[in-house]
């Protein structure tokens, strides 16, 4: 439990000694997965022989004396909405089920390339809508921390397994916050970087204007390396941003924040949110206050707009998107009683193939966009668009960084939003923005709510192409925080009982 | 209250190609009344003059090189196909016989 319990960085550096084998490091990863998984739901599929193999090659080539890749030997589980040659890939729902991908998408490509064993696919709401992994077809993924409560969603299966030591590393994808949500609620870090500056090709796409790739790690360094390792220009993704945004993992070797401007955002505070919540938040600003950052007010009226915006956005790109599950290229076809035209196997598939926040949103989406409709919700919500990057870029002139917390509250407890969907849309409400932006997020842990013992979340924020300042700021927010503690936000952790 | 009625679901499930159940009708037009409420404040800035934004990190002409390289094959392009005949994906009819 002590090795898995190590950091990535930490992993790679016993790796490059010689003090461990990737293949001891995968399998005692792959036990602890074997153990914790039928109980926390982590990941939908295993894939133990491919993990073994890929370890034994990269143990291979470094006794050969090859050079490898910083990474090289450190397992890794990958969301299943990424899809991967010969691994099932369902993106959480029925309508995929048993499909086993051609292709691999690029960041998988990148991974296999940096000689990261891939441990499995892991949960998520089903097409990564929703906030707690309630909407997987394949159940819900467990918070490690309480048995009771959510992971967080749509990346439940990631945190899930970062937090609970079943991986050192994973991979999410966030359209409105599903890596930075789960982050917040598991005590883990989470990155959503600037819109293209990961791959998105063979991403599954939820809202394509939105979704971006990135890290869940236990610490700032991991979640930094794998950024360097996932990163850079894809041919096959026309969105990619062509230029290099520097290496994030010499960011976060960034020893200090004196003089560093961080800007509260003023409508992310206070009221809405959970008590325990703003007094983490707020004992993290004393501590940078302390080291010599200085902390200003910023104000983003345009923000109360953004839940609106976000789900009139992407509800219509989803129903877009999603409208390839058509029964005839991959996945579920289900036949009708009697003669069947391909229309009326097409609706019988997507109704027995797709949940029913799936279909919710699809209907949403559809009604966005139709005519008479479509100026009124659609056209205003691409304007408030407009508005919240007016916002953020006068935020930024007073500003090197934004700050709030991650989330309104703690992890809620499984089943206590999932009848009540404009409930469970707040949760994203200070991650949102930054996907409508697209601009970079990170979520750190702060520490526990006083009144549930629960892991508070803070998010920063810095403006596109910048994600190194969240680097900088995280690891030495980080290190502060531990020398406060004098231990690390995991140590916090319960033990876990299963069976 | 924006009024989502049966009728509009139903209608909206069908352009989606989304078949319904009775139940599902009803559960989606009192969930989707609620929904279109609460994200319709958005119209609060319909009027004004903004430009709107489709994409949020600006990009135009993305092109790569004319070149040749590989891709799936034919299998593996049908390899996730509910049915195949000849290389083809296989479909019901598409028009109704009457």
């Amino acid at each position: 439990m002590e090795l898995l319990s190590k950091s990535a960085s930490e992993l790679a550096s016993m790796l490059v000694k010689k003090e461990i084998s990737s293949v001891e490091l995968t399998k005692a990863q792959l036990d602890n997965i074997d153990k914790l998984n039928p109980k926390i739901n982590s990941y939908l599929t295993v894939t133990h022989e491919l993990a073994l193999s890929q370890a034994k090659q990269v143990d291979d080539q470094r006794a050969k004396g090859e050079s490898l890749p910083a990474l090289a030997g450190v397992p890794i589980a990958v969301k299943d909405n990424l899809a991967t040659i010969g691994i099932a890939t369902t993106a959480g729902s029925k309508i995929l089920q048993g499909w086993v991908p051609p292709y691999d998408a690029t960041v998988v490509k990148k991974i296999l390339a940096n000689k990261m064993p891939i441990l499995g696919k892991t949960n998520l709401d089903e097409f990564a809508m929703g906030s707690s992994t309630e909407n997987s077809a394949y159940g819900p993924s467990l918070n490690p921390w309480d048995l009771t409560r959510t992971p967080g969603g749509s990346g439940g299966g990631s945190s899930s397994a970062v937090a609970s030591m079943q991986a050192p590393l994973a991979i999410g994808s966030d359209t409105g916050g599903s890596i930075r949500f789960p982050a917040a609620v598991t005590g883990t870090v989470g990155v959503k970087p600037t819109y293209g500056a990961v791959s998105r090709y063979g991403l599954i796409a939820l809202g394509s204007s939105l979704d971006q790739v990135g890290p869940v790690t236990r610490n700032v360094m991991d979640a930094a390396m794998l950024q360097d390792a996932i990163a850079g220009h894809d041919p096959m993704d026309a969105t990619s941003l062509p230029e290099s945004l520097g290496s994030m993992t010499e960011a976060a070797k960034n020893d200090s924040v004196k003089g560093l401007r961080i800007g509260i955002i003023k409508e992310l505070t206070g009221e809405g949110f959970q008590k325990g919540v703003s007094e983490k938040f707020n004992e993290a600003l004393e501590v940078l206050v302390a080291a010599g950052a200085e902390i200003v007010e910023v104000s983003c009226p345009s923000f109360q707009y953004a839940i609106a915006a976000y789900y009139l956005i992407q509800p219509a790109e989803a129903s877009s998107n999603l409208a390839r599950f058509d029964s005839v290229r991959f996945g579920l076809r289900v036949m009708p009683e009697g003669a069947a035209t391909v229309e009326k196997v097409m609706s019988a598939t997507r109704e027995a193939g797709f949940g029913p926040e799936v279909k919710r949103r699809i209907i949403l989406g559809t009604y966005a966009l139709s005519s008479g409709y479509y100026d009124a919700y659609y056209g205003s919500a691409q304007k408030v668009r407009t508005l919240i990057q007016a916002d953020l870029a006068k935020a930024f002139e007073k500003a090197d960084v934004l700050v709030s917390p991650t989330a309104p509250t703690t992890a809620f407890k499984l089943g206590e939003k999932q009848e009540d969907p404009l409930a469970m849309y707040l949760n994203d409400i200070a991650t949102i923005p930054a996907n409508l932006a697209g601009i970079p997020g990170m979520s750190l842990p702060v520490g526990l709510a006083k009144e549930d013992n629960l892991p508070v979340g803070a998010q920063f924020l810095a403006p596109a192409r910048e994600d190194a300042r969240l680097y900088k700021v995280g690891a030495v927010l980080e290190k502060l925080l531990e020398a406060k503690w004098s231990k690390k936000m995991m140590d916090f952790a319960p033990e876990l009982k299963v069976n | 209250m924006t009024e989502i009625t049966p009728e509009l679901v139903r209608h909206l499930a069908g352009l989606a190609r989304i078949e319904v159940t009775e139940a599902e009708v009803a559960q989606f037009a009192s969930q989707l009344a609620l929904i279109v409420d609460s994200v319709a404040t958005v119209k609060a800035v319909a009027s004004q003059d903004i430009v709107a934004t489709s994409h949020p990190i600006p990009m135009a002409n993305v092109f790569r090189e004319d070149v040749v390289t590989a891709s799936l094959t034919q299998e593996q392009a049908l390899s996730g196909a509910a049915d195949s005949d000849s290389g083809r994906f296989k479909v019901s009819a598409i028009l109704d016989e009457d």
